[in-house]
């Protein structure tokens, strides 16, 4: 369902972004306060509940033996699932995720998965019969826009939480961290009229023409990118998305780091 | 994206598997007006790839609910039939195409004159019946040829197609193996004379100078797509003489008739 805006607010948004400034006071590249708490959740292998500004997710990583894919019977699986569920906003309603849940929870699989976050080779248990399965189970806590960089930034810093549970499974084995071999990090920018944005607010995404999420990793390498929205971006936007999320995803990254090691003690 | 790099993706003579150039797309043929129900229609045979595609509309959208008091939904289905891949796949909605639904709808709206049907909605099913790599740029490219087919106001059609990267070069539009063992994918999708972009996904690896000539190559192979569905249109809607026969015995007909 379609959010709904005031065209009070509306005008008063497009008069502010002329003049360069944004709703909440911010500059056009500045993203929200971020703040990230692992270990949350007692059960999950790996937690992390992130508030970027007043948007909130829960990421839980769940583990468990399960059979590989016939075509990488040495390799584990990873899932990522994400619900939108109806105490976020007034308008999300329950039942199975739709189009935009999918969305979210296939842009942040593909910053994940596909761009080898996780060396799922060490996740092989018996080869063609038993590997690790990891759940990455997003839940929307609060919407208030840029639901994509909090729950990135949130699966991520789950990842780096996690504890694969070995002993539980298996006799003589213990536990050890989750393999991590990259750190990426997702930025989600938006255009309004002709200006762009860093990490939109609600208001800000409701009158949104198009929106661009680049991920980057540590090496400034691009693993994953979506345009959203029915607005378009000319190429040298992109250029520009990319080598900003460069930028701004090298201190979003150290601060993740810096986060998880401290809750990880 | 596969990690497995046991699989040689070029060749001694730097050709691909299937013997293409870096820069050189799969045959692409595209027919407008194949369906009879249909308000607009179009089929396109890229590579191994077949895609249908049907418009419905403008008509009444329901469920009611989901109408937009101010301008029509574009509400594009991409729906791959079980029978289009070798391991046959489960009908129905996945989260895949799912999103590729969701992507194409985004990138056709931009230039569909939505705002002359508010309430309604424009529908299109867009059916893969053989699956090769490059679904989602076919389904969007033929999708522009059967809105247009269906007479649908709007600015322009887009046109699309992907590059890659395969054993480290950046190439165009990846066949089969290249995309389940090359290193990265970037469908793109743009309004032609404009290059505006209105479809951009990627996964993989790219370093942003890799990405810049992916881009590249995208987008000129996006011109070269578009003339293919301009001809596809001319095919269809252009009349000869032979067509309609002599000018007099055509006269006489309507004639007879009346």
């Amino acid at each position: 369902m379609k959010e709904i805006i005031s065209s009070i607010t509306q005008d008063y948004l497009y008069r502010l972004i002329k003049d360069g400034k944004r709703i909440d006071g911010r500059d056009m590249l500045e993203h929200r306060d971020l703040d990230i708490q692992v270990g949350w959740i007692g059960p999950a292998e790996g937690s992390a509940r992130v508030k970027l500004g007043d948007t909130e997710v829960i990421v839980g990583i769940k583990m468990d033996e399960g059979e590989p894919f016939p075509d990488t019977p040495d390799k584990g699986v990873i899932i990522t699932s994400a619900e939108l569920i109806p105490m976020a906003s007034p308008k999300y309603e329950s039942g199975p995720p739709g189009e935009d849940a999918t969305e979210v929870a296939r842009v942040v699989d593909r910053g994940i998965r596909e761009a080898g976050v996780v060396d799922t080779s060490k996740l092989c248990i018996v080869e063609g019969e038993k590997v690790w399965m990891i759940f990455i189970d997003i839940h929307v806590l609060n919407f208030d826009g840029n639901l994509i960089d909090a729950s990135g930034i949130g699966a991520m810093a789950a990842l780096m939480d996690a504890v694969v549970p070995a002993s539980e499974f298996q006799d003589d084995a213990e536990d050890y961290d989750l393999p991590i071999e990259h750190i990426v990090i997702p930025t989600t920018f938006t255009k309004i009229k002709d200006t762009i944005m860093l990490d939109s607010g609600l208001e800000e995404e409701k009158i949104a023409n198009a929106r661009l999420t680049v991920s980057t990793n540590e090496d400034g390498d691009i693993v994953a990118m979506q345009k959203g929205l029915s607005g378009t971006f000319e190429y040298e936007d992109t250029l520009k998305c990319v080598e900003l999320s460069q930028e701004i995803g090298g201190s979003l990254r150290q601060k993740v780091i810096d986060i998880v090691e401290k809750g990880k003690v | 994206m596969s990690d497995n790099k046991d699989m040689e993706l070029i060749d001694e003579n730097g050709k691909r598997l299937d013997g293409r150039e870096f820069d050189e797309l799969r045959d692409i043929k595209i027919e407008a007006g194949i369906l009879k129900r249909a308000d607009g229609s179009a089929y396109i045979e890229w590579g191994k790839n077949k895609v249908m595609a049907a418009v419905y509309g403008p008509r009444e959208m329901h469920p009611r609910h989901a109408q937009e008091p101010s301008k029509a939904v574009v509400r594009a289905r991409y729906n791959m039939a079980a029978f289009s891949v070798p391991d046959r796949k489960r009908p129905g909605p996945d989260r895949r195409s799912v999103e590729i639904s969701k992507i194409i709808s985004e990138a056709l709206e931009e230039v569909v004159f939505v705002e002359m049907f508010p309430r309604a909605v424009i529908d299109i099913f867009i059916e893969v019946l053989e699956a090769s790599a490059g679904t989602r740029c076919a389904g969007l490219t033929v999708a522009s040829v059967a809105l247009a087919d269906a007479g649908i106001p709007m600015s322009n059609m887009i046109a699309s197609c992907a590059a890659g990267k395969i054993d480290g070069h950046v190439v165009l539009d990846l066949g089969k193996n290249e995309d389940n063992f090359g290193e990265a994918d970037v469908p793109v999708g743009i309004v032609p004379n404009t290059d505006k972009i209105t479809l951009l996904q990627m996964d993989g690896n790219l370093t942003k100078e890799e990405y810049e000539e992916a881009m590249e190559l995208a987008i000129d192979a996006c011109d070269e797509i578009y003339e293919i569905q301009r001809d596809a249109l001319k095919v269809r809607y252009s009349t000869t003489l032979e067509d309609h026969g002599e000018p007099d015995d055509e006269i006489e007909k309507i004639q007879e008739e009346a």
